[in-house]
């Protein structure tokens, strides 16, 4: 019985919920993502975030020569620009490819907000719902959240400690093929990978161009890291071994900082049209004032020792994660990385990252949980920890803390007799910053 | 001259986001009715902030252990300023679930029947015969949860024996302390209570409508779950609510608000799920939604009698119970730790 004064139709609390496109539906705030709130407090060791270590940047410098380019070319700075991006923005990042050894011509290039709006319109231009993705596995959470939003299928392919495996890549496409299920690209990190930490073999980089090229797979190559190896300039690009074959991304978030949000694609001259079209339709132009700061930071400062300085800094982090994990976990085993951010930590049979993670943020300690990298639910035996941030005597703290965390759960699963398990990925888990 | 409202929200603890969110739109409702509003962070900051800014009243919107088992509570009492909600010892025993419904029944109020297990006791006993035993005697299904926190995280419905022992390890994830409840179905409702001088009012109910269990999901992304204001309950249903929930506010001496939780059953029962000292304040949450219908002005209500109602020490170190306690009986205790025993 129900009175008649009474609300025959709730509200869901938004008038637009059946508005929204179908894609839409599936976007939500995880309570894994809530966590990454209390993250950002001092008195937790945040092994989770990709945060470059923006401390060492000559920020004086910065300062005046941002007061500079206000005072001097104000007018400019704050009005609309190209939508490709400015003219002498391109020269610049041509000249910071040739240490990628790619040989572009300024015209190739589309600067973009971050690499990250790249990937965005890269996938917008070539997906339509259903088609298919080849990543590796694990892959960049970033390149996920986007592939999940145009609602694409990502087939994952294993990678080792060389990287990408060729003979994995070829059976994978060709049973694609086979399927009836064409791919669309294969989205690849080949340098210090993200989350994995491993770096693509000199030898297998020829290697994935000829099969990519062989099953007609277009490549879309991520590089934010090339520059950041510990004691070693980058390999060559995909991208240099076949032009046509391969779109490009750059950024220079991690080389220098994402405070500009500048990043780039290099893309086959017909792509880089709809590229430029799709990136107008979107944000109109890439912002003038971040464009003319860091031209003229790459055109009057030694920018390339400054990077040098950077890869000393990781290294001596890196080195601190890594004999912190031989202290404190040998239970588990890991990546170790020649440059970038990151390692990709297995754990001990029967944990869940996943399932841990509250655990840990109660212990002041952040991971990102392996789950995040998978487009499938896995994942959830890896964590990625991050030694990009922290001070290597808060890595060694973190990893401490992470310690106590990853043996009071093995206690827990022992005794529970629990496994570590799949988890099916509700809708599009949208990272937070930290967790990139 | 405007009153000085110093909101407590964030903190270290799980929910930190949930209570970050709540404190900012408090925060904006009592700044739109002309009042003078901070919003701080549960930090080493807190105290003197406090010395500093001197606020007349300090609203505690910190979710989870901190804010809600009534340590914040009793820190602003040793501080003598005034804050809105119950005090310390009644936040405690409201907060922890298992003491709130070992009282609840104590008064006559029906809670699902439950048992609570620390972490502790079954790394000495073991897990096989302790789970097996929850399955013989509380029976399937059963709701694993954290002895303390909110947000449903950790909280899992075990329907089959073989998912229990992942949903232990989920919920100690959140908590050194579970609780394994019978689970009892019905009508979802959330009742939002105010005290204003001295008269306790039930706000409208609030039905709440989702598909599978209200989740943290649920509850936070809009257009997960569909609420109906006031609930569709039969009069005399919605009667039972008002009348259980205000027994709940009362007894626990909850003071300006609470949010309690019940599940009604077809036949009337009113289960009494949880109780909140400090209910969520978000877009989606429950206490807003109730309290919609009576604009800002209830918020500042709140604060007015909160602040003049002036600095509470708590009923721990009130003067007036500063009586000795009774010395309790061990019984045979001693016997009991004999070595044998202990073998």
């Amino acid at each position: 019985m129900t009175d008649s004064h009474l609300p025959a139709k709730g509200t869901r609390l938004d008038p637009w919920f059946d508005a929204y496109a179908e894609r839409a539906h599936g976007m939500r705030a995880s309570e894994i993502r809530a966590l990454f709130a209390v993250a950002s407090r001092p008195e937790v060791v945040s092994l989770a975030g990709g945060m470059p270590n923006i401390n060492s940047l000559p920020l004086d410098y910065l300062a005046d020569l941002s007061a500079r380019i206000m005072r001097e070319r104000g007018a400019k700075a704050l009005q609309y620009g190209s939508g490709q991006g400015e003219i002498s923005m391109r020269e610049q990042i041509v000249e910071v490819m040739r240490y990628d050894h790619i040989h572009a011509h300024p015209d190739d290039v589309v600067v973009t907000t971050g690499s990250q709006q790249a990937l965005d319109l890269v996938t917008e231009i070539f997906i339509n719902p259903g088609d298919v993705v080849v990543a590796e596995a694990p892959s960049y959470v970033g390149a996920l959240g986007v592939f999940r939003a145009y609602q694409a299928d990502v087939v994952h392919v294993p990678l080792d400690d060389d990287g990408l495996v060729p003979a994995e890549l070829d059976a994978t496409l060709t049973r694609l093929r086979a399927a009836g299920r064409p791919v669309k690209f294969l989205y690849t990190v080949p340098n210090y990978h993200n989350p994995a930490g491993v770096t693509l073999s000199e030898e297998r980089r020829p290697q994935i161009v000829e099969i990519c090229k062989r099953h007609g797979v277009l490549i879309l190559e991520d590089n934010p890291y090339g520059l950041l190896g510990f004691d070693s300039d980058p390999l060559p690009a995909l991208k240099s071994f076949d032009s046509d074959q391969t779109i490009y991304l750059g950024s220079f978030s991690k080389m220098f900082g994402p405070g500009y949000r500048i990043g780039w694609a290099v893309a086959p001259h017909a792509v880089r049209e709809k590229l430029v079209l799709a990136s107008e339709a979107a944000i109109l132009c890439p912002g003038m004032w971040g464009q003319m700061a860091m031209t003229a930071y790459l055109t009057e400062y030694d920018w390339y020792t400054q990077v040098k300085e950077f890869r000393g800094e990781y290294k001596a982090r890196c080195d601190s994660m890594m004999s912190s994990l031989h202290e404190f976990l040998p239970e588990c085993s890991w990546t170790v990385p020649t440059g970038g951010f990151y390692t990709w930590v297995t754990l001990p049979d029967g944990l869940d990252a996943k399932a841990m993670l509250p655990r840990a943020v109660t212990n002041l300690v952040a991971y990102v949980s392996g789950t995040a990298f998978y487009y499938d639910g896995q994942g959830a035996d890896h964590m990625r920890l991050s030694f990009c941030y922290p001070t290597p005597e808060n890595i060694r703290e973190g990893v401490r803390r992470l310690s106590h965390v990853i043996h009071d759960e093995l206690e827990l699963v022992d005794m529970f007799g629990t496994k570590a398990r799949g988890h099916v990925a509700k809708g599009v888990e949208i990272p937070t910053p930290d967790q990139v | 001259m405007a009153l000085k409202v110093a909101i407590v929200a964030g903190g270290l603890a799980h929910e930190r986001d949930v209570s970050i969110r709540s404190g900012r739109r408090v925060a904006q409702t009592l700044r739109d009715e002309g009042m003078d509003v901070q919003v701080w962070d549960l930090d080493s900051h807190l105290i003197g902030r406090i010395a500093e800014w001197v606020p007349d009243v300090v609203w505690p919107l910190v979710h989870g252990a901190d804010g809600e088992d009534g340590s914040l509570q009793d820190l602003f009492g040793l501080l003598g300023v005034p804050f809105v909600g119950a005090d310390g010892h009644q936040a405690r025993l409201a907060s922890h679930k298992p003491t709130a419904k070992a009282l609840m029944r104590a008064v006559g109020l029906a809670t699902p029947p439950w048992v609570t297990l620390r972490q502790s006791l079954f790394r000495q006993v073991g897990a096989k015969g302790v789970l097996e035993a929850i399955v013989a005697t509380i029976g399937l299904p059963v709701v694993v949860k954290p002895a303390d926190g909110g947000s449903a995280l950790g909280v899992s419905v075990v329907r089959d024996a073989a998912k229990l022992p992942e949903a232990m390890v989920n919920c100690f994830a959140y908590s050194d302390e579970a609780l394994i409840e019978a689970h009892v179905t019905g009508t979802e409702i959330a009742a939002s209570v105010v005290q204003l001088d001295g008269e306790t009012r039930v706000l409208p109910l609030v039905e709440i409508e989702t598909e599978g269990l209200y989740d943290y999901d649920a509850r936070y992304n809009a257009g997960r779950s569909e609420y109906f204001v006031p609930a569709r309950l039969p009069e005399a249903h919605a009667e039972a609510v008002r009348a259980a929930v205000t027994k709940v506010h009362e007894t626990f001496a909850l003071g300006d608000l609470s949010r309690v939780d019940v599940l009604v059953s077809p036949d009337g029962v009113v289960w009494i799920i949880d109780i909140n000292v400090a209910p969520g304040m978000t877009e989606t949450s429950l206490f807003p939604q109730a309290a919609a219908s009576e604009g800002g002005r209830i918020y500042v209500d709140i604060v007015e009698r909160a602040a003049a109602r002036g600095p509470s020490r708590g009923a721990g170190i009130s003067p007036d119970l500063a009586r000795p306690v009774p010395s309790l009986s061990f019984g045979d205790f001693a016997a009991m730790n004999e070595p044998n025993d202990l073998c």
